[in-house]
């Protein structure tokens, strides 16, 4: 992280935190009836943000996809982005990692849920944004 | 305080090693341009520099241009698309701008009449075309897509466009395509962390060089003035420089089919902390611009050094730290006027720069 500015006592940086959690632990696993929290896709540790060079606030969120094959983690993390664009009054840059050694084709993964040209050119696509919607409002009713 | 230090260390180089003195200079900020109503991808200066397009994923095209001192937008294109435009790019004669879309198609639009007309649609690409690009005589236009393959359509006399070739050799999304300033040599980068370069072979365009270094996505790529460099900038956070080896070389750069070699001569890194999205390098002053998802700018300024073609020699010149409020997606400097940069966000709003000598 070097220059990058950590969490440890700066009081902003841990209510947002514990915000970024509180509002991805809600979302709806896209096969299952259960939340992300329920299945230990995410936990509070997995959950860190802190500030570059120039201030602007970074989230880094790792997860867990329920098995090292699931096809669905790129819509997880598409999910998790999505939700926070759409809930944090601030912005903010998030990065999404799949958990070291927890998916069979995590960096090819990993690449996909970061690169913001093939996040939004996917967020434009109809049948993603309903799968995407359904996850984010069934999590939150 | 830190400027009076910066002096001295200049002083110091001067002194000690005979070096050129580094011009550090400011970005200022000239005017922002608002319009756009979500994020702005990509600008484009029209090759007389008195235009400037823009594109976003509120679907349009915006054209700027200046009245007495203020940019002001002149024509809004609403009508192309039904996705995210993506990238803009003007003819040589700048009569022509060609837009490309997430919708899968490519737009030409015409200004012969005076008004912006759609001319023709092109379609081929399976999906999300990422960028289109003018060969230098305007005769070629180039365009590239996620479904992993650059098109080389040739314009007829009579504004029709035909493909000429499919290249497939980039193993995922093509995310740039740029032709070299005066040959038909085509560069294109992407998804799969290389740079290839394109040429017409004797009934087919083929790939004569694959540049491999980056260790992510190249985002963008840009020729110098010669054409005999070219830069490129990544995910990695770096940006490096490439130099052509021509057949015969004098440093021995092995050649192969009477085919120039190119080698990486010079990675900058250590000043974006986030993806470099794009680059810019000025045909005017030699200058390099870069911009990221760090929200800033640089202008990296080459300094002489023993051996400029095997080891250039880089600096930052200048430096607009939170130049927008989000990821600043593409800068261009404008072509005539020296030191004005266009930048552009998915803050959605546009702005220019003038890079002064402090």
């Amino acid at each position: 992280m070097g220059d990058k500015q950590q969490t440890d006592d700066d009081p902003e940086l841990i209510t947002l935190q514990e915000t970024i959690y509180d509002l991805i632990s809600r979302i709806r696993d896209p096969e299952k009836p259960e939340s992300l929290e329920d299945l230990n896709v995410i936990s509070e540790s997995g959950v860190k943000v802190c500030r570059l060079r120039d201030g602007q606030l970074l989230a880094h969120i790792e997860f867990v996809p329920t098995v090292p094959h699931c096809s669905l983690a790129s819509i997880i993390g598409l999910t998790m982005r999505s939700k926070l664009e759409q809930c944090l009054p601030e912005k903010l840059k998030v990065d999404i990692y799949i958990k070291k050694g927890t998916h069979d084709t995590a960096d090819e993964i990993n690449k996909q849920i970061n690169d913001k040209e093939r996040i939004s050119a996917a967020m434009e696509n109809p049948n993603l944004q309903k799968l995407v919607k359904e996850c984010i409002d069934s999590g939150d009713s | 305080m830190i400027i009076p230090l910066q002096k001295n260390v200049r002083q110091l180089l001067f002194d000690c090693f005979q070096i050129q003195d580094l011009i550090m200079g400011t970005l200022q900020e000239v005017q922002t341009l608002h319009g756009h109503t979500d994020r702005v991808w990509c600008v484009s200066w029209s090759p007389s520099g008195a235009l400037l397009a823009s594109c976003s994923g509120d679907k349009t095209i915006r054209i700027w241009s200046k009245e007495g001192d203020e940019w002001i937008c002149k024509s809004v294109l609403t009508d192309g698309h039904t996705r995210t435009v993506r990238s803009v790019s003007w003819s040589p004669c700048g009569q022509y701008l060609a837009a490309a879309s997430f919708d899968a198609t490519t737009s030409v639009w015409s200004r012969k009449s005076g008004e912006f007309e759609c001319l023709a649609t092109l379609e081929g690409h399976e999906n999300e075309v990422k960028c289109a690009a003018w060969s230098c005589t305007g005769s070629l236009l180039a365009t590239c897509s996620r479904d992993k393959s650059v098109w080389i359509w040739e314009v007829s006399a009579d504004e029709e466009f035909e493909c000429a070739s499919v290249l497939s050799t980039h193993s995922q999304d093509v995310k740039h395509v740029r032709w070299h300033p005066s040959k038909e040599i085509l560069a294109s980068c992407g998804y799969d962390d290389t740079i290839r370069l394109f040429r017409e072979a004797s009934d087919d365009w083929e790939c004569c060089n694959t540049l491999k270094g980056h260790q992510s996505t190249v985002w963008s790529i840009d020729f110098d003035k010669t054409g005999s460099r070219l830069a490129s900038c990544s995910g990695d956070k770096t940006v490096k420089i490439w130099q052509e080896y021509e057949p015969g070389n004098p440093e021995s750069v092995a050649t192969e089919d009477n085919i120039s070699a190119w080698k990486n001569v010079c990675t900058i890194g250590g000043y974006h902390e986030r993806p470099i999205y794009d680059i810019s390098w000025c045909h005017l002053t030699g200058n390099i611009a870069t911009a990221g998802g760090d929200d800033s700018l640089c202008v990296f300024q080459e300094l002489p050094s023993p051996d400029p073609k095997n080891q250039p020699h880089f600096e930052l010149a200048a430096r607009a730290r939170a130049a927008h409020g989000q990821d600043v997606n593409s800068i261009a400097w404008n072509p005539k006027q020296e030191g004005l940069l266009a930048s552009c966000s998915d803050d959605e709003t546009v702005k220019l720069w003038a890079l002064s000598k402090d």
